[in-house]
């Protein structure tokens, strides 16, 4: 008997017609939305971060990633091709690869020997002619007809990105020629892995991709900066858009610290004291443009930083409607010195789980999350720094690049 | 010596479940490492963990931070920690024990923050016994949240 196909109800959601200036509670919190952003969101025409590809070194490597909430595993053949397949068994629908990462000449499904080579292509199926004659699968069963579902993929500059969509323009174009360049500047080097982990922060996974974007934030919320007097939103420094107002880069010049009054009267600058041990800051100028720090987004879920010499790669992904993981890379150029990668070291302080400087991002993604509760027919407003979508050059007091974010979310989920 | 190894780290995990963090950096020696690493990092002999101070000043700009700037929702440890294993070196005592820390959240919620191994170099400094270095082996890549205090 064929079951009647349900069809799934209509998300009733009305955006306000304020546009990119109010978000709708609902967003971080609605069931059928969260469930539509795996279709429509993940599985679209946008390049998903997968993993570096110095994870991945040797042929027969492979590591584990997801996409949107659908598990993948990035492999490396053995001629030197990157290839992403959904790490589900074309028979029974089961995890192909179980360990993090590993390295294999094949990957076989545990549930019934179902045998893949590297590039996802069904190689043998156990007891495909029976055993003693009997059994067996049907004479007409093709291998070829079977394989684990592959992603396309592209690398640039050492990271792997993977995408469903054969809509998706290449990553240089998807990026633009700004954020390319960017890119190139922080990571187009030999890079060295220097250490990993991961956060577990308690938030819909949009609340994060807001927050990574919101230069607004950075010097109120994160007060070890100006408690420190690193950073300042008066430092020379702006928020560049890429074209389509997605990726975004965050920049500052540490050079041109000026006083400014607004910043006696916030609580942020009220503690004057320096650091006991400021060798933690101990830098070397790593680039002649001046920046001294960056942090760039790539859309959807991928932030690059060059925070004086803390060189990492963030991204994150969905576990569930409200919890989210955030995966911190930390990263050093191959032709370092023991002194640079010290530095590098002291700096690691600066960012990740215990950052000194990110650690409040942790939780006020989760603030939000519970303190929006019961109120998902209301807005957020976010009119810092305009109405529009556009580059904000001598000023990080500005939403533009979540405004751009959402404009980016909009188009790819029609709300 | 064995007990006055165990008090020390005894002593150690009840100044931070008391909140006395200030009293933290004193456990360690001057030039004291504090290193947190997740255990497959540590594995993988990478360099960058998740904390790491190299010296009892840049502990004490942690608390500094931790009272003055950081933001967070007020919380407590409880640490339970196992019988130490001890070998003399010539220069120190290489000590490692297991550990379990709770998270006592404000609203009362009580969860097993992190659980792993402290391997520990300690050493005679002007009487006292105190840490030259600790490295936090953490068993799990994940914090929830956010770490602040130290473990």
């Amino acid at each position: 008997m064929d079951i009647p196909v349900t069809h799934a109800p209509g998300i009733g959601l009305v955006w306000p017609r304020e546009g990119v200036t109010r978000v709708p509670f609902q967003v971080f919190s609605d069931p059928a939305i969260y469930a539509e952003e795996q279709k429509r969101f993940f599985r679209g025409p946008i390049w998903n971060f997968l993993c570096l590809e110095i994870e991945i070194p040797k042929p027969g490597d492979w590591r584990l990633a997801t996409v949107g909430e659908t598990p993948v595993v990035v492999t490396r053949d053995e001629h030197g091709t990157i290839h992403a397949l959904v790490n589900r068994c074309a028979h029974k629908g089961a995890l192909v690869c179980l360990q993090e990462r590993g390295n294999a000449k094949a990957l076989t499904c545990v549930y019934h020997s179902w045998s893949y080579d590297l590039a996802g292509r069904l190689q043998s199926v156990a007891f495909r002619h029976g055993v003693r004659g009997k059994g067996g699968m049907p004479e007409d069963f093709s291998p070829e007809q079977h394989r684990l579902e592959p992603l396309r993929v592209e690398v640039f500059c050492g990271l792997v990105f993977g995408t469903f969509s054969d809509a998706t323009v290449p990553v240089e174009t998807y990026l633009g020629e700004t954020m390319a360049r960017m890119i190139r500047r922080n990571l187009g080097r030999p890079l060295r892995l220097l250490g990993m982990h991961s956060q577990i922060i308690h938030n819909n996974w949009k609340l994060y991709a807001e927050n990574v974007r919101d230069s607004y934030h950075a010097t109120l919320l994160h007060t070890f900066y100006t408690t420190f007097k690193v950073n300042r939103l008066d430092m020379d420094g702006g928020m560049l858009l890429s074209e389509d107002g997605r990726h975004s880069i965050s920049y500052a010049r540490r050079d041109t610290l000026q006083q400014s009054d607004e910043y006696q009267k916030v609580h942020a600058a009220q503690y004057k004291s320096a650091l006991a041990a400021p060798e933690m800051l101990d830098t070397w100028t790593e680039f002649d443009d001046g920046i001294t720090h960056c942090i760039q987004t790539v859309f959807p879920t991928l932030v690059v930083q060059l925070t004086l010499n803390s060189l990492a790669v963030r991204f994150f992904t969905p576990r569930g409607i409200d919890k989210t993981e955030l995966f911190w890379i930390y990263l050093g150029a191959q032709d370092d010195d023991e002194e640079q990668t010290r530095k590098r070291l002291m700096q690691s302080n600066l960012t990740g789980a215990a950052g000194l400087v990110s650690l409040e991002d942790g939780c006020i993604n989760e603030f939000v999350q519970r303190g929006t509760r019961g109120s998902e027919d209301r807005n957020a407003f976010l009119e810092m720094g305009g109405r529009d979508v556009a580059s904000s050059d001598g000023s990080r007091a500005t939403e533009t690049g979540i405004r751009g974010f959402w404009k980016g979310y909009r188009e790819l989920m029609g709300f | 010596m064995r007990e006055a190894i165990e008090d020390l780290l005894a002593a150690y995990a009840e100044a931070i479940d008391d909140g006395a963090l200030e009293r933290w950096p004193q456990f360690f020696t001057e030039d004291g490492e504090y290193h947190i690493i997740t255990r497959e990092s540590y594995a993988a002999g990478l360099l960058i963990g998740i904390m790491y101070c190299g010296s009892r000043g840049m502990m004490e700009d942690r608390v500094q931070a931790l009272r003055t700037a950081n933001i967070y929702e007020p919380h407590a440890y409880r640490h339970l920690i196992g019988r130490p294993t001890i070998e003399r070196n010539d220069s120190a005592f290489a000590v490692r024990t297991n550990f379990c820390i709770y998270r006592i959240a404000q609203d009362g919620d009580t969860v097993v923050f992190a659980t792993g191994q402290y391997i520990d170099q300690i050493v005679e400094d002007r009487g006292t016994l105190r840490l030259r270095s600790r490295r936090v082996v953490l068993d799990s890549r994940r914090v929830d949240i956010l770490l602040v205090l130290p473990l």
